[in-house]
């Protein structure tokens, strides 16, 4: 398989395939078959294997995987679920992303480059940190609830252990990509628009409504595509603030996997996953041509 | 040149959203100081306890001697792997480069829980599951685009004329890699090394599914206490992690610019 994949990707007389090139990336290919290839086919072929009632596989096919995940309520209720709360998220992303991307966009020198790091750097900082700043602050002794209780509330808000949670916490998580992404796509304003706009009486509001936004919608729409596919595919952070009562495909994708060892129902759920991405990513080329 | 100042809603608009963005990674500071039992903010009063707690963790200190070890050890064959690969692909373009390029990123764009699914099934059948061997294979897997892209952009980068005036004078293609080339793109090395050590030490859904109960991973045992438990002591370990990626962070600026390396 592995010599196979190796040979695949390279000229395929013999005296090339000992070329320096395909010496150099043999590595490369070899941990990419094993490591990625071959696994994700098999997670395919996984969904379609029968498994006992006591778990174990005996090597039969079946599809009755497909069969419980398309006739059962559960997991229809769960995918429709994490739709909306992917979608959700994506647009409170957007709305605190913007400003931000503006704003860089507009800045210079120094300033530019220390607030460019603050929005890089928590990307590089582990989804557990992050998720445990969150709690911190929204727990029923956290931070927003002692300043309430401060200011004369009696019962704390519950701000965790729901969806509310969860979606403040992937909304922030997420909020780096949106930024970058929408950052790129104003690369493409030129501030002289934006004045021609001015000089010609429109208020800065209308200047931002008529020209900037619309000049910005290839960014928006690609920051979207990946906040979505993101928030979609995340768990850590719907288990950990949603404390196991938010029930999301990727939280399920994990518990079948790891709790209850059905790796032909987790394989196809997984599969689910990457259907609604393939579907997004359509979406999303579909609205960059309309766009333009 | 736009010189216009930026408007006074536009800057406490931002503001806001920054205060937000930043707010959960500068919360673990204080309460990693916390004296108290439970998690409460703000803490009532203020000690180092949890930062002993932490060193007296053996659990702790095990999972963080795991990461290190395995974040060491992920940086080497990264580079042993990836070096070659970038040469070939940049210098070499052999056919079929743009493809190459990308299935290389592919473990990139593939959902992580998706990826690390895939992968407990097939270690499972190698043996690999809950194995130091199994968690460093899939952590190359992961970390190898970023060392693949960073290490390519920075020989990409390098002029190529005194790699021709050393071959022409007839030093051997080795020679002139070790000689020349790759003292050259050391900062691109150096860039990627830091890149994928973090990523490795961070990395929380790949090790959820591989890790075993006694193979646990920094963020894999960060994940499970906070599960179970709520008390500051996460916090002090996220400090360690806050701090770790700040290094991080002024080490790639600092040689390959850390926005050319995200911002494209």
């Amino acid at each position: 398989m592995t010599a196979a994949a190796a040979f695949a990707f390279t000229p395929s007389s013999p005296r090339k395939a000992r070329s320096p090139a395909a010496v150099l990336i043999l590595p490369i290919v070899v941990v990419n078959a094993i490591g990625f290839v071959v696994p994700v086919i098999n997670l395919a072929v996984m969904s379609f294997q029968h498994i006992e009632a006591t778990g174990a596989m005996t090597g039969g096919w079946s599809l009755e995987k497909w069969h419980d995940v398309a006739t059962d309520d559960y997991y229809w209720s769960l995918l429709t679920g994490s739709l909306w709360t992917s979608f959700v998220i994506t647009c409170l992303t957007l709305i605190v992303s913007y400003p931000i991307a503006l704003f860089l966009h507009r800045a210079t020198g120094t300033l530019k480059t220390v607030l460019l790091v603050a929005v890089i750097s928590p990307l590089l900082l582990s989804s557990v940190v992050r998720t445990y700043g969150w709690i911190a602050i929204l727990s029923d002794k956290g931070l927003v609830n002692s300043a309430l209780m401060a200011i004369g509330m009696h019962e704390p808000l519950k701000l965790m252990f729901n969806l509310t949670g969860v979606m403040i916490g992937m909304t922030e998580i997420l909020m780096p990509y949106m930024v970058l992404a929408v950052l790129s796509g104003l690369g493409r304003l030129d501030p002289r628009v934006e004045e021609a706009a001015m000089t010609l009486g429109a208020t800065p509001f209308r200047t931002f409504l008529r020209v900037v936004l619309p000049l910005s919608m290839p960014g928006i729409a690609f920051g979207s595509l990946l906040t979505f596919v993101l928030a979609i595919s995340s768990f850590i952070t719907p288990k950990l603030l949603g404390g196991g009562r938010v029930f999301l495909l990727a939280t399920e994708i994990y518990d079948q996997a790891i709790v209850s060892l059905d790796w032909p129902l987790a394989a196809t759920l997984s599969i689910v996953v990457l259907v609604v991405f393939g579907l997004a990513l359509a979406a999303y080329t579909r609205a960059l041509k309309t766009i333009g | 040149m736009d010189d216009r100042p930026i408007s006074r809603s536009l800057k406490i608009i931002a503001g806001v959203a920054f205060v937000f963005l930043l707010a959960p990674v500068m919360i673990v500071v204080p309460l990693s100081l916390s004296g108290e039992v439970y998690m409460s903010f703000p803490p009532a009063s203020w000690s180092l306890r949890w930062y002993a707690e932490i060193a007296h963790s053996g659990k702790m200190i095990d999972a963080f001697v795991l990461s290190l070890k395995l974040a060491v050890l992920v940086t080497i064959v990264d580079l042993a792997v990836a070096l070659p690969a970038s040469y070939a692909l940049v210098r070499l373009r052999p056919r079929g480069t743009e493809l190459l390029k990308g299935i290389f990123t592919a473990p990139l764009l593939l959902p992580t829980i998706v990826l690390g699914l895939a992968m407990l099934i097939v270690f499972a059948r190698l043996g690999l599951l809950a194995t130091f061997q199994g968690l460093l294979f899939a952590h190359v897997v992961v970390t190898l685009p970023y060392a693949l892209g960073v290490l390519s952009t920075a020989l990409d980068a390098l002029p190529l004329d005194r790699d021709e005036a050393a071959a022409t004078l007839g030093a051997h293609p080795i020679t002139v890699f070790r000689r020349i080339t790759l003292p050259m793109m050391m900062p691109g090395v150096v860039a990627a090394s830091a890149l994928v050590f973090l990523v490795s030490f961070d990395e929380p859904v790949l090790s959820l599914f591989i890790s075993g109960p006694r193979l646990t991973t920094l963020p894999v045992a960060m994940y499970h206490y906070v599960e179970d438990r709520a008390d500051p002591l996460v916090a002090a370990a996220s400090v360690v992690l806050v701090v770790l990626t700040l290094l991080v962070v002024v080490v790639v600026e600092r040689t390959a610019g850390l926005t050319k390396t995200f911002v494209k």
